[in-house]
């Protein structure tokens, strides 16, 4: 590994198609659960803290690392940082979940987890990201609470 | 078999709440929250009402309040870095000494049995003890770095000096006074968990312990003090404890809280499925190697995780749990 850790020159990828609305989508009277996609377009905007690029395009969420299970309310994300010393993981991942958290009915259960294999401190980021006390903590933060928002704004 | 039958849901929070506190009359009850504010609960008639509102002591989330057995003083642990110690002696509740030494977010505040001492700890990875020195006065007795990781909760002993603390580090460990020289020092590290200890609590004599865990599990653990019958080696002459009972597979995800009842021996759990479990012991548990079967479990006894659950102190069968969904309840168990 090279001295400098951080990923000056991430692959790059294409986007996603929006999705297509479907009849019964419109229609009132069809219940319309939670899938995989509608995760997907929550956080695939969500902006790179270090690229000005979105976490989509860096491959970072896909979609087929989302699990939903709309009957149980429970979402599980696996998310993939660029390299293996990313140190944004916990970033990336914090951002993802605030993300979530401000979209989704409270009745989900949000797990975000590290796709396994691809980070240094895997399960360090894991315990981090699954322990709400310290991320009620963190978003108290001003500072941290500000660069999250930027990543999760939308850029128009 | 049992049943948690609801009496009462409570609502005046904004958003999460953290914690729930009963005086030791069991007439009365605090809660705290991410609005920053205590609001202390009675009952009159029939009805439960917040008779005060406390708000100008914390600047974030207060995680946790707590009583002096007096039952004059209330604490409050709040992620700005202090601890608030309020007092009722001239009517109405003021902030009477604000604490302060924590680096960071402090999660936890317990009184000792004698009312003399205080303990917290914090993110930052220390216990602090503090000492009453005069009526509104606190003195630092003593910091402890025995962790390597944040500190989630700090119980004292019900009849003795004796502190336990809990930590993101997955250990418990026991703290006593030195008699020679006055210092505290941590006595025992209880290993076994396998992700954070969230919270403990121990039974009516102290001489065992139950946590809950991001693992999933209960703990149960029993002291061996020197000399013990069972002839379990006590290294440095200090009291060994050993998990006796390990409860796996009633939780699906991690258990923020456990409540020992003094009165019952019934210990209940909040968890962040939205349940609330009660345990019994069994009838023929054995000493060294006691089993305990759950005898209840509210599936959706809140909308979201439940982050605290306490028996009344003195009113048997009476339970209060808070949650993130806003709300307190109050709950009788009837066997």
């Amino acid at each position: 590994m090279p001295a400098e850790i951080e990923n000056i020159n991430p692959n790059v990828y294409g986007k996603r198609k929006e999705r297509e609305v479907t009849a019964n989508e419109e229609d009132e009277n069809v219940p319309d659960p939670f899938d995989t996609r509608e995760i997907f377009d929550l956080i695939r905007n969500i902006n790179d803290p270090e690229h000005p690029l979105t976490l989509e395009e860096l491959h970072v969420v896909q979609e087929d690392l989302i699990d939903v299970n709309d009957g149980k309310n429970e979402i599980n994300i696996k998310f993939t940082p660029t390299i293996p010393h990313c140190s944004m993981a916990t970033l990336i991942g914090l951002s993802i979940r605030v993300k979530l958290l401000r979209s989704l009915p409270p009745r989900f259960k949000v797990n975000v987890e590290i796709t396994p294999g691809t980070h240094s401190s895997e399960n360090a980021v894991n315990k981090q990201l699954a322990d709400k006390e310290r991320i009620a903590a963190a978003l108290e933060n001003k500072h941290l609470a500000d660069v999250i928002n930027q990543c999760i704004s939308s850029k128009v | 078999m049992g049943k948690l039958a609801l009496e009462h849901t409570l609502q005046g929070h904004k958003g999460r709440i953290w914690g729930v506190s009963w005086h030791p009359k069991g007439n009365a009850f605090a809660s705290c929250g991410e609005d920053k504010t205590i609001r202390i609960w009675s009952l009159s008639g029939s009805t439960w009402t917040t008779k005060t509102i406390l708000s100008d002591g914390h600047k974030r989330t207060i995680r946790e309040i707590s009583w002096s057995p007096c039952g004059q003083y209330l604490t409050s642990a709040s992620f700005d870095g202090t601890t608030a110690i309020w007092s009722k002696t001239s009517g109405e509740f003021e902030c009477i000494a604000t604490l302060e030494g924590h680096e960071n977010e402090v999660k936890s505040v317990s009184w000792s049995h004698s009312g003399s001492l205080l303990a917290t700890c914090s993110r930052d990875k220390s216990v602090w003890i503090w000492e009453l020195a005069g009526d509104d006065e606190f003195d630092c007795a003593a910091v402890l770095n025995s962790h390597t990781q944040d500190v989630k909760r700090v119980v004292w002993h019900p009849k003795k000096e004796i502190l336990a603390s809990a930590s993101y580090d997955n250990t418990i460990k026991m703290y006593a006074e030195n008699a020679a020289d006055n210092d505290w020092y941590s006595t025992a590290t209880l290993e076994s968990h396998t992700s954070t200890v969230w919270s403990i609590d121990f039974d009516a004599d102290g001489e065992r312990l139950v946590s809950c865990s991001d693992d999933k599990t209960l703990k149960i653990w029993r002291a061996y003090p020197p000399g013990n019958e069972e002839g379990i080696f006590t290294p440095d002459n200090e009291t060994v404890w050993k998990c006796v009972c390990t409860i796996s597979g009633e939780h699906s995800r991690v258990i923020y809280d456990v409540s020992w009842c003094k009165k019952t021996g019934l210990i209940a759990t909040a968890c962040g499925d939205d349940a609330i479990r009660i345990f019994k012991e069994d009838a023929n548990s054995q000493k060294n190697e006691p089993t305990f079967s759950m005898i209840t479990s509210e599936d959706k006894a809140h909308l979201q995780d439940v982050n605290a659950v306490k028996w009344n102190p003195s009113q048997e069968g009476q339970l209060i749990s808070c949650s993130d969904d806003g709300t307190i309840k109050l709950w009788k168990f009837i066997e």
